[in-house]
């Protein structure tokens, strides 16, 4: 990508070399407008990458507007590194999620790997100490080869950086459908605790104060990366690609510590990281940010090749550095404390007052350009939408049932299928319990992490599922959230907030914005509903191969507050002789149902229904009978319905399970993916308590010694009885069979 | 009793294993940055595990040379405790207080899980507070935790009762399901699992808090009959 | 004083179970390369050193010995150049 030659101002225009770097007529206008002049080949650059979709959200700040973001909790609601909210206790919790998407679908360990160590940043130049890391990860079948590559190398990179860096990874949810072929999702999360009066800004104040570059030295890796992921990919793609960053957990490990004991320093202004369009878009959304200007010069930035060009050194990603604001004559303090931990600090710039990125090389000013047009006003798009023709026949389809005539063998296939079955191979791979603080390990409805020396918890889960989306983007956004929600419930936790990260196809396809626009209404409603304001996330679009899109994605990241260490429950059974509870009513809905996808290879008809206030109404039934003390343990009902959740309850225990169905309609009760279900047991003695709390729940069965399922109907006749063992060995087994088998 | 976790760049069990003693064993304790060169006012040593130095070249080779270490070996020669869990056992074997090497789990893949561990040798000052021969259940997180020696070395770690644990079943490769091996002298232990994650029930396991047990059993016995 | 480019070369010892080679080889049989065998992996370190002529074979055994390789599973060769400046 190295430029011997770049072309002139004149030549920009008149052979349009903005269209090479997704910048439109349109904007190029704009930006010569802007400037009151061509602008140069960096000034260009810095355009192109601050209004690129994956900075500026130009396609997608319509629809993000509807999100109810405030609440009497939030402190730090969208526009900083990561949310915040309040937990008491002068305590808050900080989380964010984000995809690294495109570069992991090219080189996958360090893609993902990068994707971590990116979310880590951003929890921790807020000033808070990463806790815990949760990933939301999508493939194609893994019958694929190249999947199976892809699969193996997202998780390898996840675990290299989380495992070497330190912090555990709990959580997360892995899905596999044909629409990701070619284009994985990588979704990182990351959450921190902090103490209220630590919180820091990414804002550059104080004119004439020193601006610091923190970290690794800059090379030409990952030039235009923002722009890249905000293509879509094609045969092209990988010969276009910049080159691909390479993640330093040990590097990063050593600025976790050092950036957060300088967020504890009186004299610090300011810090933001370096991520998507690296130097660039932390100069000037700093200066943005406070009202400000900065000046840097570029040649004191720590360089690791040699001739680098301005335009290279703003728009690389490489990764692991950091950008500070200190107080000017205290730099050298700064630098002190980050050399103490073998990291470089240097000074490349001062904050002026004139609301001005100036860039200065080899003693040439290189780039003269106002800061909040690169920042703050870049063109919103409202891109035209349509309604797919696929929609209203889905909606047509209301009377689909499958036909299912051995449940047993059923129950044995849906715990085989990848996105069913156990997930240990996957998580076994990641260190979950550094910093001994996980209380529920993965596997669980969500993670849980304790708060030192306080009684409190976090939990915390990532939900998204697409193929609802796809029948039904509205519904299947107000499903997601409701899922997190649940999956929050289950663990005994309050629900708090919520990061997104939105995967989508082409915007500029009015199917696709359609998708967009329909599932973002679905899913504002449902925070609003079950109070749960969106703090932050990130929006990733042009998720597309040659093959088409992906399903519409909006990954929910949740985080819920466990207020006392007696409250966390698991979806285990816990003991012999417990009544098993059934809640909810199972409806014959088995569109985009995993039962469908096995039965017919594909999906269609409409998404489940979902009566929000019910969910919520329900979300407070079993929360309160939890904090009551008289739940034993708790699952929601999700892929596969009832009786893969029946049998997850008993994964893992000593236990076997004795139940009778509570309805009628048998295949409704087995395998429908009705929302706002649970199954939860009881105590003998706690029975009558909790029934008086939650009256809707139906006793259906009991735990017993033996390692048996036994289901039967309403007339007392028996539809499973299956071994334990059996089902728990195919469980488990399936995933890393898939992987060794040979395509 | 005065413990010290010795705190490489890159070290990230540092915190555990702090936590562990302080608020579960009860026991005086302190972070030692590498670059400090005494350990004279401290009774017993750890290593904690992490990735010191990114493992870049071999886990534990660049962290055998922090200034530390030659304290360390003071320490050991001077028959104090010094325990060395994960990467700090990796640590051991590079500056060659413990014999053998470590290499890469046979299936190349990082494992995190708890495991069966038996103790062979219930009469080291790290295991005297288990039975012998008893099975106890504590984490292992580790990419390179394939113990491997000559057999040589492995019949006289045998002859010489130093190896402490053994994995119940096999999990990464090692020789023999080697876990844990002590130095000739028996005041050096080093082992892949991770006691100090298996110290609060609610976490799962208190299997590992026997083992910090026995390490202030010890010592206490030590300067009853001296003092 | 004379510039030197040295190639160290760090292997497995023969006899030295090596996971990452075996992988790798069975892969390559999959791949239908099956008449290979003996696959062993290693590393490669470029080092450029300053010294003297009599010197410099000592400074990179000790190195090797020191740090670069673990001699109780490694094997190490090294290959040196001098640098001809231009």
């Amino acid at each position: 990508m190295q430029l011997l030659h770049e072309p002139s101002p004149a030549m920009i225009k008149e052979q349009k070399v903005y269209q090479e770097m997704g910048v439109s007529d349109k904007e190029f206008q704009m930006v010569e407008d802007i400037l009151g002049r061509l602008p140069n080949y960096t000034e260009l650059g810095l355009f192109s990458v601050m209004w690129s979709e994956h900075c500026s959200y130009k396609n997608s700040k319509v629809l993000l507007s509807k999100f109810p973001t405030t609440g009497e909790k939030v402190l730090q609601g969208p526009g900083e590194g990561a949310g915040i909210i309040d937990i008491g206790d002068e305590q808050a919790v900080v989380f964010k999620i984000e995809s690294h998407n495109h570069p992991s679908a090219i080189e996958p360990y360090e893609g993902a790997a990068t994707g971590v160590g990116g979310i880590i940043r951003d929890i921790f130049s807020m000033g808070a100490r990463p806790v815990a890391l949760l990933n939301s990860l999508r493939f194609g079948e893994l019958k694929n080869p190249r999947v199976k590559y892809i699969f193996e190398g997202v998780v390898s990179g996840i675990a290299g950086y989380g495992n070497c860096i330190g912090i555990p990874t709990v959580g997360g949810e892995i899905q596999f459908d044909p629409c990701y072929e070619g284009n994985p999702l990588v979704n990182a999360m990351c959450v921190g605790l902090i103490n209220h009066k630590d919180i820091q800004k990414g804002q550059a104040k104080g004119v004439g104060n020193p601006v610091l570059y923190v970290g690794a030295s800059t090379g030409r890796d990952g030039i235009h990366g923002a722009t890249f992921a905000s293509e879509e990919l094609s045969a092209e793609s990988e010969a276009k690609r910049p080159a691909v960053q390479v993640g330093d957990p040990f590097m990063e490990k050593l600025l976790v510590e050092a950036c957060l004991e300088a967020t504890k320093h009186p004299k610090l202004v300011g810090i933001q990281d370096m991520g998507a369009a690296g130097l660039a878009s932390s100069s000037a959304e700093m200066a943005s940010k406070a009202g400000s200007g900065i000046e840097m010069n570029l040649d004191n930035v720590p360089q690791r090749e040699k001739a680098m060009t301005a335009y290279e050194m703003m728009l690389s990603e490489s990764q692991e550095r950091m950008l500070l604001v200190v107080e000017d004559g205290s730099e050298q303090e700064f630098i002190t404390l980050f050399e103490k931990w073998g990291l470089m600090a240097n000074v490349v710039g001062r904050v002026t007052d004139d609301h001005r990125l100036r860039l200065l090389h080899n003693g040439n000013v290189v780039a003269d350009v106002p800061v909040d047009a690169l920042a703050e006003e870049a063109p919103v798009y409202h891109q035209p939408s349509k309604e797919p023709s696929y929609y209203q026949e889905f909606q047509k389809q209301k009377d689909y049932r499958p036909n299912v005539t051995d449940y047993s063998e059923t129950l044995m296939n849906l715990l085989q299928q990848p996105t069913i079955a156990s997930k240990e191979w996957v998580y076994n791979q990641y260190d979950y319990m550094v910093r001994t603080s996980t209380v529920v390990a993965p596997g669980s409805d969500a993670a849980v992490v304790r708060i030192r020396d306080t009684d409190k918890a976090l939990a915390m889960t990532t939900d998204c599922n697409s193929r609802y989306l796809y029948l039904d983007p509205y519904v299947g956004g107000k499903l997601a959230v409701a899922e997190a929600a649940r999956n929050l419930v289950c663990s005994g936790a309050e629900p708090l907030g919520v990061t997104d990260c939105l995967n989508y196809g082409s915007p500029e396809k009015p199917e696709i914005f359609w998708q967009l626009e329909r599932s973002t209404d679905g899913l504002s409603e449902a925070c609003k509903d079950l109070e749960t304001p969106v703090i932050g996330g990130n929006v990733s679009l042009y998720n597309e191969t040659a093959k088409g899109a992906i399903y519409p994605t909006p990954v929910i990241g949740m985080v819920g507050l466990i207020t006392s260490l007696d409250h966390i429950t698991r979806q285990a059974f816990q003991k012999a002789g417990d009544r098993v509870y059934a809640l909810g009513e199972a409806k014959p809905e088995f569109s985009g149902s995993e039962l469908q996808k096995f039965t017919e290879g594909k999906i269609f008809g409409p998404a489940p229904s979902i009566d929000l206030q019910l969910e919520k109404n329900r979300q407070d039934q079993v929360l309160g009978a939890i904090r009551a003390g008289t739940v034993q343990s708790a699952h929601d009902l999700s892929e596969g319905g009832f009786l893969p959740a029946l049998a997850e309850c008993v994964f893992g225990t000593d236990f076997g399970a004795e139940v009778t169905l509570a309805g009628k309609d048998v295949l409704a009760e087995l395998f429908s993916e009705s929302p706002s279900r649970y199954i939860l047991t009881v105590s003998e003695e706690n029975a009558e308590k909790f029934e008086k709390l939650i009256p809707e729940a139906k006793e259906i069965g009991v735990v017993t010694n033996e390692k048996q399922i036994l289901v039967k109907n309403q007339q007392g006749e028996t539809l499973v009885n299956e071994s334990v063992q059996k089902l728990e060995d195919a469980w488990r087994g399936a995933i890393s069979c898939l992987v060794k088998s040979k395509a | 009793m005065k413990f010290a976790v010795i705190v490489f760049p890159g070290s990230n069990c540092d915190l555990d294993m702090f936590h562990a003693i302080k608020d579960e064993l009860g026991e005086d304790v302190s972070y030692v940055w590498h670059d400090e060169t005494s350990l004279d006012r401290f009774d017993a040593i750890l290593l904690p595990g992490g990735f010191s130095y990114g493992d870049y070249l071999r886990s534990g080779a660049i962290a055998r040379f922090s200034p530390i270490m030659k304290a360390v070996e003071e320490a050991a020669t001077a028959g104090k405790p010094v325990l060395g869990v994960c990467n700090g056992f990796q640590v051991l074997l590079e500056a060659g207080l413990l014999p053998g090497a470590m290499r890469k789990n046979a299936k190349l893949k990082f494992i995190c899980k708890p495991v069966a561990l038996k103790v062979k040798n219930s009469e080291t000052m790290f295991s005297m507070a288990y039975e012998e021969g008893s099975v106890i259940t504590i984490p292992v997180a580790h990419g390179d935790g394939n113990y491997y020696c000559d057999q040589e070395t492995l019949a006289s770690l045998e002859k010489n009762n130093q190896i402490v644990f053994t994995y119940e079943s096999e999990l990464n490769g090692s020789i023999n399901d080697i876990a844990g091996i002590t130095n000739e002298k028996g005041n050096v232990l080093g082992m892949m699992p991770h006691p100090e994650r298996a110290v609060d029930s609610l976490l799962g396991s208190e299997d590992g808090l026997k083992l910090f047990k026995s390490i202030v059993k010890h010592w206490r016995e030590q300067h009853a009959t001296t003092s | 004083m004379m510039i030197f480019e040295v190639k160290v070369t760090v292997t497995l010892k023969e006899g030295v179970l090596d996971p990452q080679g075996s992988a790798v080889q069975n892969s390559l049989h999959q791949l239908g390369f099956d008449t290979v065998e003996g696959v062993r992996i290693g590393k490669i370190m470029n080092l450029r050193i300053e010294a003297t002529k009599d010197s410099i074979d000592d400074q990179v055994k000790e190195m090797c010995n020191k740090l670069l390789a673990n001699p109780v599973i490694e094997d190490y060769r090294y290959e040196i150049e001098e640098v001809v400046s231009s």
